[in-house]
């Protein structure tokens, strides 16, 4: 973050960039509020994360457990679960995504309107977790989809997806709006959509998204990649 | 998403005459809907092709496979033992039956024997294993007609407490890997036993409040009874077992019918239904709990003292003899098997899951006909599936 942070353009509309931080807080204790429109906006956005109703495997029941009473999902805002992809802000791929079940989640994720952000939940949807060396098994989303968050876990619990949803929100509140470092859905260059794969006769076809992930260089007997 | 007469069909797997000529102004063409795989009603990622006269069932098709996770040719490449983290994500509602299940398969292929004090914990994880399952049924029974989480929050809220006793037991909320060939992994401490026997004894008053509010509601009831019906001579030709089986009144109960474990030494009664419709399915759920906390005192009362593992039993290098068992029991959702062939290797050769919910789900359509699509929805929920031993 810091060196995209030298590389930053004035800001055009220094609302509140122009004053320090203990002219804000004096501000405050009057009852003024300062804020620039990008804080406003990443702060709303941030604290009305919307998710897709939309659980795959046994994280979906953790996911389910992090919503009721004592986990309460509600607390960081996020506890609409949308069943619609069209009003959802965030996917959480909760569990094993099979080779026949990718192209449906590639296709709800272009379903949904940006800014869209998507979590990994459980060892399944980051690698194939236990099932990797099964045939039928996608060996991690982010071979489709750029994923935001990681959570690690055989299921995560549910204190593992409130910190994931906690890392995404710090993630969102950092976000510029213009500049070089821009968020991603407010660039024109970074798609949102991505094209759909079909069920293959041997595999996914393509197996992976060029433009999301390419995989890492062999290791070497060396050890130089 | 219409399936008009001429145009092709955006689901081409439906076969047979979809199109109706039209006979009369009010009635249009028919309709094709695709329910899932991402759907809120459908438990997974499960789908439903439903082809619609107006709002009323014609045709329905499930379609599964979006969840085959290769566990069979997995566990045909791992060892007995790797094979056991494997059946905590078949069901993962009800981790316990799962494992103890497949121990049993494995148990009867080595000829091993399981000491008392193991028996008595495995009645006692399985039943509390039956509570979550069935308590979390209900309540996304309820979410399905529509009630929009609030009796799932309180399902949930019992659920996380037997949870909690499995995490202080096995190290892990859901995926519990407890059972072991010839016994258990941990031996509980007096006071988990104390905090689970407690929590039994507050399960019936918790069962009350529960079907205070849901059993007796008007809208309930007229959503549920005679939706639905399965016939009990279709039940048993299509091989349906659990609940949905005894819903339809048809008296099999493999914990009666096996004996297996300790069950024969326990007084409980098996609950019946009348009708076979959902609402008998759904107070199947509240009667087997209710039965089940009778198992449950009576084995807190009754557990032994002594070692919880078969002394002759090993852990590593184990290879059974050449041969070939079934182990079956019954689980949350019927009957539970696993076939196990061996050829005297470490890992099986042939190892196959008879899965409960797959098997329930073969008459959804017969259920369905007629019905219009919420019902269909409610319905699916009280046939209660997990994706995750429909699909394996």
């Amino acid at each position: 973050m810091s060196t995209a942070d030298n590389t930053r353009a004035p800001d055009p509309f220094p609302a509140a960039g122009n004053i320090s931080d203990d002219e804000r807080e004096e501000l405050r204790r009057h009852g003024i509020l300062m804020t620039s429109l990008e804080e406003l906006y990443n702060w709303g956005r941030s604290n009305s994360i919307w998710p897709i109703q939309f659980g795959l495997a046994c994280c979906a029941i953790e996911m389910i457990a992090a919503a009721t009473a004592r986990f309460d999902i509600a607390r960081f805002g996020a506890e609409i679960f949308r069943p619609s992809p069209r009003q959802a802000d965030l996917m959480i791929v909760s569990g094993t995504v099979t080779k026949k079940m990718a192209p449906q989640v590639v296709r709800l994720w272009n379903q949904m309107p940006e800014p869209k952000y998507c979590i990994a939940m459980g060892a399944c949807a980051i690698s194939g977790g236990p099932f990797k060396q099964g045939y039928n098994v996608l060996k991690g989303i982010d071979r489709f989809l750029p994923v935001d968050i990681y959570i690690p876990g055989c299921p995560p619990r549910p204190e593992a997806l409130l910190n994931g949803l906690m890392q995404l929100q710090k993630k969102i509140r950092g976000e510029h709006l213009t500049g070089p470092d821009a968020a991603r859905h407010t660039r024109a260059d970074v798609p949102g959509e991505f094209p759909v794969p079909t069920f293959g006769e041997h595999d996914l076809e393509p197996t992976r998204n060029p433009e999301v992930w390419t995989p890492p260089a062999p290791i070497t007997r060396s050890g130089k990649g | 998403m219409i399936g008009t007469g001429s145009a092709p069909s955006p689901f081409g797997q439906l076969s047979g005459p979809t199109v109706r000529k039209v006979k009369d102004p009010f009635h249009g063409d028919l309709l094709e809907v695709s329910m899932g795989p991402q759907h809120p009603s459908t438990h997974g990622v499960f789908r439903m092709d439903v082809t619609l006269d107006g709002e009323v069932i014609v045709k329905l098709k499930p379609v599964f496979g979006y969840l085959h996770r290769n566990h069979e040719k997995i566990a045909e490449n791992t060892s007995y033992l790797g094979s056991m983290p494997y059946t905590d994500r078949l069901d993962y509602l009800s981790s316990m039956s799962t494992n103890w299940a497949y121990a049993l398969a494995v148990e009867k292929l080595a000829g091993l024997t399981v000491p008392d004090r193991a028996q008595y914990l495995r009645i006692i994880l399985a039943e509390l294993t039956r509570l979550v399952n069935h308590v979390c049924l209900v309540g996304f029974l309820f979410n399905d007609l529509g009630t929009s989480f609030t009796p799932l929050l309180y399902a949930f809220r019992e659920r996380e407490k037997i949870i909690d006793l499995f995490e202080a037991l096995s190290g892990s909320r859901m995926m519990c890997n407890y059972q072991r060939f010839g016994g258990c992994r941990v031996d509980p401490t007096p006071e988990w036993l104390a905090a689970a026997s407690r929590l039994v004894d507050n399960f019936p008053s918790f069962l009350d409040e529960y079907e205070s509010m849901l059993t007796g509601n008007e809208i309930m009831l007229a959503r549920t009874q005679g939706v639905g019906r399965l016939d009990p001579k279709h039940a048993i030709n299509a091989g349906i077992t659990g609940p949905v089986l005894r819903a339809s009144g048809v008296n099999y109960d493999l914990r009666k019918v096996d004996g297996y474990g300790f069950y024969p030494r326990f007084d409980f009664r098996i609950p019946l239904g009348d009708h076979g419709d959902t609402y008998d399915r759904y107070m199947m759920r509240i009667l087997e709990m209710r039965e089940s906390v009778k198992i449950l005192q009576q084995a807190f009362r009754e557990l032994p003292a002594g070692p919880i593992m078969d002394p002759k039993a090993k852990l590593r290098g184990f290879r059974p003899k050449p041969g070939e068992a079934y182990g079956r029991l019954e689980s949350p959702k019927g009957e539970l098997g696993f076939y196990l062939l061996s050829d005297g290797s470490p890992n099986p050769y042939r190892y196959r899951v008879r899965p409960p919910s797959l098997i329930n789900l073969t008459l959804l359509e017969e259920m369905c006909l007629g019905h219009t699509v919420a019902d269909a929805v409610v319905i699916l929920g009280s046939i209660d599936i997990v994706l995750g031993e429909v699909d394996r």
